[in-house]
Order: structure tokens, then sequence, then C-alpha cells
């Protein structure tokens, strides 16, 4: 391979192995969004929410093991919490009001979110090594792998979930159509909490491998601002859109820093899946796999 | 607003919709007038003119977002761009061509009308949370522009410093001058408000809240008042940033980041969405929580934590407290303070003879 074959080659790796990340985060929002109609806001906040509760377990000396089930069992509980006390009361209420209760818990995870579990920047180290993994003509750092195999893990148990499970098709069931559901013996409310617990898990999951990546501190709930672009592209209601959204986006973002960034300046990264997603907004709002929706009075 | 009526007595429409409903509205206008224009200013300690500045300024922006949210039902994550595109037009204009305030300002905001209509088309397709992403990414590639363009910057630090607005020789350079300068904006903004919702237009924008495809079969262009809301806005936060610019003499970029879409956005629910009383009241609640945060942690802060910790323990602490109260309204009184003031004077119209 040439030179220019081979850079293109490490940046299309590198980006889809960030982008399978994205997804892992993008899943919880897909999944609250599919089961309940109601939009996340708050996912990056999750995650930041999920990455300090690790490393605030592992600063207590507890084995990484340990960390994580404290991790997995703290998220679960905070979403059911949050559904019972703050998207509960909101059922039925406009669209806006439950953006606006997201933002509000956004608000405030990041506000008391480092002050009840530390402000400083803390690494969060899994026992993985930091020599970089070369798969043909390029690099990856090890926790890119890690997170891009999780990525992959979890959408195969979910896959396995909503297709075999019981309590996988009654959710499908209620995302389909909630009175249906109800009406077949379904209880649609509970299945609402499970939907914002499984987001919990997924953010508690997202927050060790982001965490771990990134350091964990508050700007960990930036990642959230990533998940919007990864969702439109896919479509806001399917698992698979959310998988494809986010290796899309992951390598548009790559390519755009590696070629675009030295002429326009840094950012890039940042600014580039958002013009994306503009332009999918503008021609194919619902998204690739997202479903069509008709609207009457 | 204070008087208590014995009935309703109205018989035609024009009365219902009239912006005095009795005389004795016009005396309360009138006092509230002196007092904020003969007694505030020359009574009340420079300190507490600065933070009813600040007040001002955040009416006029919370007066704008709410006519798109609370009136029109449309929403915008992107408000605190929209503010910086209004302060960085005006702060190049006053800088590069010496233009004066009155015709920076105008300029800011209609320069924010455009790029909020921009922002606003997708608002012809989509709604709810598609529109609330897609005004979000307004936000970010707005802010993101501005960063890297050094020809609206103004080079590495993002901030153009500009003097402050002179009017026939007089310059506003105190925060009693200041003070005079910012009420005027905040009145006009008021009254433009109250008038525009009572007119055709702001009817026309509660129809497409209420059931948009409904408001279209009876006759509205909806596709016009959804960009006509978004324009009017948008012009209104165009000016708010314009009146930042002015009243701290510089524009600078950091004054308009996401948080502060997100504060704008708390005081028309803490407020009341539809509302430009609760508008009124949000932006004050807004503007003294932190200051009220602030004194509170100085006084009580201080035996927990060290200076050092204090910024960071301020800066979380408003952010939760902001959010928890956001969710508190949303969920308890999503009227938000105007309900709690219509419930006050609800009671006392038959007080003391209630039953």
């Amino acid at each position: 391979m040439s030179e220019d074959l081979e850079f293109a080659f490490a940046l299309v790796l590198s980006g889809a192995s960030i982008g399978l990340m994205y997804s892992l985060i993008a899943l919880g929002f897909v999944l609250v969004y599919k089961a309940t109609d109601a939009i996340n806001f708050a996912q990056g906040e999750f995650v930041m929410l999920a990455g300090m509760i690790v490393v605030t377990a592992l600063g207590a000396e507890a084995p990484l093991i340990a960390a994580i089930v404290v991790v997995l069992l703290a998220m679960i509980g905070f979403g059911f919490g949050l559904e019972k006390v703050v998207l509960r009361p909101l059922l039925g209420r406009p669209v806006v009001a439950v953006i606006m209760a997201t933002i509000g818990v956004a608000a405030v995870l990041r506000g008391w979110g480092p002050l009840v579990l530390g402000i400083e920047t803390r690494s969060l180290p899994l026992p993985i090594g930091d020599e970089p993994i070369s798969i043909g003509p390029a690099t990856l750092p090890p926790i890119q792998v890690v997170g891009a195999a999780v990525a992959i893990l979890f959408f195969i148990a979910f896959n396995w979930f909503f297709k075999k499970s019981r309590m996988g098709v009654a959710m499908r069931a209620v995302a389909d159509n909630q009175q249906v559901a109800q009406a077949m013996g379904i209880n649609v409310e509970r299945y609402f909490a499970i939907a914002w617990a499984m987001a919990g898990i997924v953010s508690a999951l997202g927050g060790v491998v982001w965490g771990a990546m990134l350091g964990v501190d508050v700007q960990l709930a930036l990642v959230g601002l990533k998940v919007f672009p990864v969702v439109i592209l896919g479509g806001l209601d399917s698992i698979g859109g959310a998988l494809v959204g986010g290796l899309i986006i992951g390598i548009v973002e790559s390519l755009a820093a590696g070629y675009l960034a030295p002429y326009v300046g840094g950012g890039t990264k940042d600014f580039a899946p958002y013009v994306l997603m503009i332009l999918v907004l503008m021609i194919r709002p619902y998204g690739i796999f997202g479903r069509r929706q008709i609207e009457r009075v | 607003m204070f008087h208590r009526e014995s009935g309703v007595f109205k018989t035609t429409y024009s009365a219902d919709m009239a912006l005095y409903p009795l005389p004795i509205a016009k005396w309360t206008v009138a006092v509230l007038a002196l007092v904020f224009v003969v007694i505030v200013p020359f009574f009340v300690h420079e300190y507490y003119l600065s933070i009813l500045n600040l007040i001002f300024i955040a009416i006029v922006g919370a007066l704008g977002l709410n006519i798109l949210v609370g009136y029109t039902g449309q929403i915008s994550i992107g408000h605190g761009a929209f503010m910086s595109v209004g302060a960085y037009t005006a702060a190049n204009l006053a800088v590069k061509l010496g233009l004066p305030f009155w015709l920076t300002l105008p300029a800011g905001g209609l320069m924010a009308a455009l790029i909020g209509v921009i922002v606003g088309m997708p608002s012809l397709r989509i709604k709810g949370l598609y529109l609330a992403i897609a005004t979000l990414a307004g936000q970010l590639i707005i802010e993101w522009t501005i960063n890297r363009v050094p020809a609206i910057s103004g080079g590495a630090q993002s901030s153009i410093e500009v003097d402050r607005p002179t009017l026939f020789g007089f310059s506003f350079n105190t925060q009693g001058s200041l003070y005079f300068f910012l009420l005027f904006f905040a009145v006009i903004a008021i009254v433009a408000t109250l008038n525009l919702v009572r007119s055709r237009i702001g009817r026309a924008f509660v129809a497409v809240r209420d059931q948009d495809i409904a408001a279209e079969i009876i006759g509205i262009n909806i596709y016009r008042y959804k960009l006509l809301a978004f324009a009017i806005s948008s012009f209104y936060a165009g000016v708010c940033g314009v009146l930042y610019t002015y009243y701290f003499g510089i524009a600078n970029y950091e004054q308009f980041q996401l948080v502060v879409s997100i504060d704008y956005l708390a005081m028309i629910i803490i407020g009341g969405l539809g509302s430009v009383l609760g508008t009124i009241l949000g932006a004050i609640f807004v503007t003294l929580l932190p200051i009220v945060i602030r004194i509170f942690m100085e006084n009580v802060g201080g035996l927990f934590f060290t200076t050092a910790e204090m910024a960071n323990v301020i800066s979380g602490l408003r952010l939760g407290v902001f959010g928890g109260l956001i969710i508190f309204f949303l969920i308890v009184e999503p009227e938000g303070l105007n309900r709690l003031w219509r419930n006050i004077r609800s009671y006392f119209r038959v007080w003391p003879f209630s039953y």
C-alpha cells in the first residue's frame, strides 16, 4: 500500500473503533427513546456519573471487578430512580417538557457530581497495558480496541435480548404500541423503568471505557454531545442504526481531523459530525433506519 | 397588576385584550415607572444597580426566548449563540466602522435574526426533539465559527473591546447611567412583547403552538409564522447580546456558551412559559440565584471549604440548583412563578371573605 492509503486506512480504523464506542453510549439513548418516547439529553452526564463512581470505588481500594459491579448496580438504581421521580410525572406532557427535564437532570449531575464524587481529573487504569496494537499498517491504542470489543459484545447481547428473551419482546411491544401492549397484559410502566435502567447499564460500561480513555472529570460529559449526530444519522429508534451511525460518525470525524484540520484549524472533530447531522436533518430527518412518523390530528 | 377586580364586566373583545383592564392598572404602571425612573437610580447603591442592570439585560433575552418557546411552542437550545452573533456584529461595527450604538444595536439584532432564521429553517420539516438537536447543532457550529474566524472574533482571545455607548456627547459609563440605558431597552422589549402577543401574529403563534396542523387548516401559514417566531426571538437575543457587550465593554464568546442557553431556558420555565410577567419574574430569579448562592457560600461555606475550592463549589452548586429548579417547576408547577403570582392574586381577590 502506498503511504496515502496507509494513512487513510489508519484513520478509518481508528475512527471505526472510536465510532463503536460512540455507538455504545448512543445505545443508551436509543433504548430509552424506543421504549418510552422520552429524549435523554443527559446521556453524556450518565456516562460522567458512571466514570466518577468507578474511580471513586477504585480510590477506595476496591478491585476493578468490584468497582464495575458497584457502578452497574448504582447506575441501574439511578435509572430506576430517575424514571420514578422525574420522568413518570411528565408522562403525556409535551415533548419540550421532557427535553427540558432531562436538560435539568444534566445540569444537576454536572453540578452535584463533581461536588460529591470529586472535582479533580482522575485516571481510570484498566489492566490492559499501553502497548499499541497493530492491525495491518495501522496501530491502535489498546483502550480503543477494548472499547470497540465491549461495544460489539453489547450489541450482540442486546440483539439476543430483543429477539429472544421474554422481557426484550415485551419491550419491543411497548415500543411499538403502548396501548396494545397494555391490553396484552404487559406492565408498560414497569418496562419504562426497565428501559431507563438499561440506559444506566450501557452508561456504566460507557463510563468505564470512556473514563479509561479520557480520564474522569466533568469534561467526560461532553462525550454526550456526540450522541446526537449518531442517533440522528442512524435513526432514533433503531438499535442497528446506533451501531451504523456510530461507525459513520467515528470515521467521518477521524477523516475530518486527518484531512481538514490542517486547513481550518483544530476542533474539526467536534464540528464535522454536526455538519453531517444538519445535512441528514434536512434530507432525511428520520435517519437511515429510523421509522418514519406520520402525523394525524 | 396589583388591583382587585370586583367582577367581570367586559362586554367586548377589545376590552378583554386591553393592556390596562382597569383605570387603576394605569396608575400601577405610573407608580412603577416613577419608582424605577426617579427613586431607584438615585437612592439605591451602585452595587444593587449593577444587579438590576443584569436583570434588565436578561429580561430582553428571556422575552425573546419565551416568544419562541412559550408562545410558538418551538424550542431553541441555541439562544446563547444568537446572542453572540448580535454581540460580535455590534462590536465589529462599533470598532471597525466607529458606528454609534443606535445603529449597531439594531444591526446586531437583525444579524442575529437572519442567523436565527437559518438555524430555524429545519423547523419547517421537523419539530420537538429534532428541532432541539438542530438548534443545539446551531449553537455548537456558531460557537466554533466565531472562535475560528479571526475576522469575526478579533484575534486569539476571541474578544473585542468596545467603548461604552454615547448619546449627544453623553457617555453611559457608570452603573447609574447604564441603568437608564438598559431600563429603556428592557421597557421597550416588555411593551413590544405585550403588544405582539395580543396581535394577529401573537395569536397565530399560539395557534401554531397548540396544534400546528389545525392552525394550518384555519388558514395560518405555519411555515411563515414559525420562521417569523425564530426571527423575532433571535432579534431579541441579538439585542440582548449587544446590550451585554455595551454593558461589559467587551464582546467575549465565553458569555454566550451552551450554559447560557440553558440559563435562559431555565428563566422562562421557572418564570412561566407563555407569560410576559413570568418571564420578568424568571429573569429576576435566575439572575439573583447565583448572587444569593455566592453570598451564602461566602458566609457559611468558609466553614467547610478552603478558598481555593470555593470557586468550584459555587459554580457546581449554581448549576445543580438550576437543574433541580428546572425539574421541580416542570413537575410541580409547569406554569412557573407566574402561576404562583396568579394564585396569590386570586386568593386576595376574595379576601377576607373567601369561602
